[in-house]
């Protein structure tokens, strides 16, 4: 007996297997020491036309030579066309990317695992509360907002990098707080411009105000952040249910086959990497899984 | 990177302490040798040509453990000419199969082996080139395998780290589909603890691994030893097993002076 | 032959020298036959042409950590259980080139690669054999996504199963629900009597193959022979794990127990149990460059959750420690595979204990976990 599959399906792609898409680089935009946003175009223009993500999702990005590392998205889900990829410079593929220049090409296989579900959050208060890189898988929940402001309640971004230097997207938080979305900043260490809070993400919980019984929280950080952001929501009253974290592992395939990224029960690439609290609760505590 | 007088990344390859064999791996490069030549420079390697370009060199391969008082001069000196320091071979990352004499009398060999002990001037161990100098990439093996050395060249003049496996022999040893040495026909192997990159030669051919490619980082010596002492097939092989061509690889070292200090109780 | 119409699912019987027509017939259907062979004093799987092949009067002597064949002298083709090796490697290569390219004026063209994927027949899939495929096949080949390469394989296979009436020192398939008898998913299916073959037919294919056979209808005689063997193969298992079902809640309740500690204590880490596995599934992608930095391969390889860099990160290790990475294989095993695919990842074939070189005997362990959680 032969596996069950409609093999129409899979035809096409007998000889795909983990084979990338190619995009170009349109755009370079640096955001921090280290760290910059690639505007990526498909080339294949029908491809380009039918490529759609959603808030928090990654895609494979391939260097040949180098190997592939998953990247969340930080661009506008409205706007696919155009993927916007903020990179940390601190890998083998990342640091191969940071050589690349504006029309060099770029593999993609995309997008992956589950998103932020911020449309079922509509009418509510939304907290982001994100750590270093982390912002930039949220951003596209920012974009989200900021394009239907009304559709949201009170909505704050806490948000904390090691030192001024290596806060994102800092040309932006005048637009955003326009718009009337609250900013928190904290850094580990100032320096003397620094005029803000110094200390850790969690802590700006305290002195941040919504609507307990009425919010929804995204986080994405260190792991050893959001454990905290946890507790401290956990502590203002938001059920484990309106809770959600961004999660990172050794990811390889996006679509749960390569093993890597397992956590429990879970591939983090196909399961993931976007969890409600409710769901992880049983494993996120223990050491080393 | 590249040298002023020319494009090419130039190269240099020196011998310390050594039988020439992993100089000689290079040079087994017959397929590739053509088209490495093509994208780097052969600057200085003497095993190959006479003609020595002058240096600084973009990259330095250093076979050979460190084992004089001349040798230490030497390799500070190679280590201010090269951009960037190549261990080339067990020698070079863990003192090599000289190492031998880093757990005997070194006094007391001298005179039984040279007729003019005292022309000899000598470190009192055969030591890896890292305990002199910074080394920027080690590759181990007794002799190197050649892919690793292009692998390392061609990951340099792509800017990235070499894809060097960092996991058990054993894997790439099941991988090709071979029968275990130890449970199939009780012989010792320092698979389990040993790192992966010799294709798994001795295997291969029947014979337990000898571990010259060196203990693998993660390297579980203690539930390794009652393993390699179950399938010892004279008294004291274990302890030879590990010191013949790595031994003074720290791992080993303390593997086997945890197995002699067993035997003592 | 007789007049009997051949039908799935049918039971016949044929004299074992047929054997021999019977591969003759499957390679007429395109297929190259390979099954078990005794090399380098193991069995191992390789091209077969005829019953002459096949290790006749073998048995294994199997202990954790320790693998011995044995000529006994015996008259059984398919009597010697398996070896290290798996039928995976046929479906699932350990190394598989997936695609190169070439770099013209920065821009990265695909060589072409003609790739003629085998039909490969394989004979002698013992029960547990059968059951891994099936597990394979939960794995890769799912609704959210099948893995075209492995699909590709899979769907040219022809499996002779046979049933498993004499198991070896490390078998516990009877405990695992999967043997000694073949389950479903055969084209045919072979039981082994002193002086015949029973087969029953599982598929169109199998059928056809066996119409170009001389067979008998089945005696009641034979049955109840195959069946006696059967009833005495499941009680003379060498290892048991008892009340598989209270198995996965007994580890995965049990995930911080220091009994994980004193097992790490004694894994060398070094993964030989993933590898001899028939239904571990990681693999790692890795680049091959050409000297000349023009051309790039990229190959997927076995990789295993015992490798330190399968669970490297960015932001470090997420499993540094043997004792986790210890922990992950066998609670996926024997708990998480069964909620991410609705089976164990366990069939009972025993290789992780004969092969594990330091004897780590996985239905010990799970007894320490049971009986902590009962």
């Amino acid at each position: 007996m032969r596996p069950e599959v409609p093999v129409a399906a899979i035809a096409h792609q007998a000889d795909k297997l983990l084979s990338p898409d190619w995009a170009k680089v349109v755009e370079i935009t640096p955001e921090a020491e280290g760290i910059a946003t690639y505007w990526l175009e498909l080339e294949d223009e029908s491809l380009r036309q039918r490529y759609r993500f959603a808030h928090g999702q990654f895609n494979m990005l391939y260097i040949p030579g180098y190997g592939e590392a998953a990247i969340s998205i930080s661009s506008d889900p409205e706007k696919p066309d155009r993927i916007g990829h903020t990179i940390r410079f601190v890998g083998n593929v990342t640091r191969a990317v940071s050589r690349l220049k504006v029309a060099d090409q770029v593999g993609l296989r995309g997008p992956f695992g589950t998103a932020w579900p911020i449309e079922q959050y509509k009418g509510r208060d939304v907290v982001l509360s994100a750590g270093g890189i982390g912002l930039a898988p949220l951003r596209p929940v920012i974009y989200e907002i900021y394009n239907h402001r009304e559709d949201y309640g009170k909505v704050v971004i806490l948000y904390g990098a090691r030192t001024p230097k290596d806060l994102l997207y800092v040309n932006e938080f005048p637009v955003w707080e326009e718009k009337d979305i609250e900013l928190m900043v904290t850094v580990d260490r100032a320096d003397q411009d620094w005029t803000g809070q110094v200390g850790v993400v969690p802590m700006l919980f305290y002195r941040a105000r919504f609507d307990t019984n009425n919010t929804v929280v995204f986080s994405c950080g260190p792991e050893i952040m959001m454990r905290f952001v946890v507790f401290e929501g956990l502590a203002r009253r938001i059920p484990p249910e309106h809770i959600y974290l961004s999660l990172e592992r050794n990811m390889k395939c996006g679509q749960g086959m390569c093993g890597h990224c397992q956590m429990g029960p879970f591939f983090i690439c196909k399961d993931g990497p976007v969890y409600c609290y409710e769901e992880l609760e049983p494993y996120f505590h223990l050491e080393d899984l | 990177m590249a040298n002023k007088k020319s494009k090419k990344p130039t190269i240099a390859v020196y011998k310390f302490s050594s039988c020439d064999g992993c100089q000689l791996g290079i040079l087994n490069l017959e397929d590739e040798l053509l088209d490495l030549v093509g994208v780097v420079e052969i600057a200085h390697f003497l095993e190959a040509r006479r003609q020595v370009l002058p240096g600084p060199y973009d990259i330095g391969l250093v076979e050979g453990s460190v084992s004089t008082p001349e040798e230490v001069q030497r390799i500070k000196e190679i280590r201010h000419s090269c951009g960037i320091l190549i261990a080339l071979g067990t020698c070079a990352t863990a003192g090599g199969v000289q190492g031998l004499r880093n757990f005997e009398d070194l006094e007391e060999l001298i005179n039984i082996v040279y007729e003019h002990p005292e022309f000899i001037d000598s470190l009192p161990n055969s030591t890896r080139v890292a305990d002199h100098v910074k080394v920027d990439y080690e590759l181990w093996g007794c002799p190197v395998n050649k892919y690793q050395v292009v692998e390392a060249l061609v990951a340099i003049l792509q800017n990235r780290r070499p894809n060097l496996p960092q996991y058990s022999l054993c894997l790439e040893c099941k991988r090709l589909g071979n029968p275990c040495v130890t449970v199939a026909y009780g012989m010792p192997c320092l698979g389990p603890i040993v790192r992966a990159g010799c294709g798994a030669l001795c295997p291969s051919n029947g014979r337990g691994c000898y571990g010259c490619f060196g203990p693998m980082d993660t390297a579980e010596v203690d539930a390794f030893i009652p393993v390699l002492k179950s399938h010892q097939r004279y008294p004291g092989e274990a302890v030879r097993l590990l010191r013949t061509i790595s031994g003074y690889a720290p791992a080993f070292v303390d593997a086997a002076e945890l197995i002699l200090a067993q035997e003592e109780e | 032959m007789p007049d009997m119409k051949l039908t799935l699912n049918n039971e016949v019987v044929i004299q074992k020298s047929e054997l021999d027509a019977l591969l003759a017939a499957v390679r007429q259907q395109g297929y190259q036959t390979v099954g078990p062979v005794i090399k380098h004093e193991v069995l191992q799987y390789g091209p077969i042409e005829g019953i002459s092949d096949l290790p006749q009067g073998y048995t294994s002597v199997q202990d954790a950590g320790s693998y011995r064949i044995k000529n006994t002298g015996h008259s059984r083709y398919f009597d010697i259980t398996p070896g290290a090796r798996t039928w995976k490697e046929y479906i699932y290569p350990p190394r598989k080139r997936l695609f190169t390219l070439s770099k013209e004026n920065r821009h990265w063209e695909r060589v072409k690669i003609e790739e003629e994927i085998p039909k490969y027949a394989l004979v002698g899939v013992r029960p547990c054999e059968l059951q891994a495929i099936g597990v394979l096949d939960a794995v890769l080949v799912r609704k959210d996504f099948t893995d075209p390469d492995y699909f590709a394989r899979r769907s040219r296979l022809f499996i002779l199963a046979v049933d498993c009436l004499h198991p070896g020192d490390t078998c516990f398939c009877a405990s695992m629900g999967s043997g000694p008898e073949a389950g479903e998913g055969y084209d045919l299916k072979l039981t082994e009597l002193d002086d015949c073959f029973l087969i029953r037919i599982g598929s169109d294919i199998g059928l056809a193959v066996m119409q170009e056979l001389n067979w008998e209808p089945a005696t009641a005689f034979c049955q109840q022979a195959a069946q006696r063997g059967l009833e005495h193969a499941a009680r003379s298992m060498g290892r048991h794990i008892r009340d598989i079902e209270s198995v996965p809640d007994a580890i995965l309740d049990n995930l911080e127990h220091p009994h994980w500690i004193e097992v790490s204590a004694r894994c060398m880490s070094c993964g030989n149990c993933t590898f001899v596995c028939p239904t571990c599934f990681c693999w790692d992608a890795v680049d091959e460059v050409s000297v000349t930095i023009k051309e790039t391969s990229r190959y997927r390889v076995w990789d295993s959750c015992f490798n330190l860099a399968y669970s490297a990160q960015a932001g470090g290790n997420t499993r540094p420690s043997t004792k986790s990475r210890y922990r992950q294989w066998l609670s996926h095993k024997f708990g998480n595979w069964q909620k991410q695919f609705n089976v164990l990842g366990c069939v009972g074939c025993g290789r992780c204990i004969t092969w594990c070189p330091a004897g780590i005997d996985v239905t010990e362990e799970v007894k320490v976990f049971q009986e902590v959680s009962s």
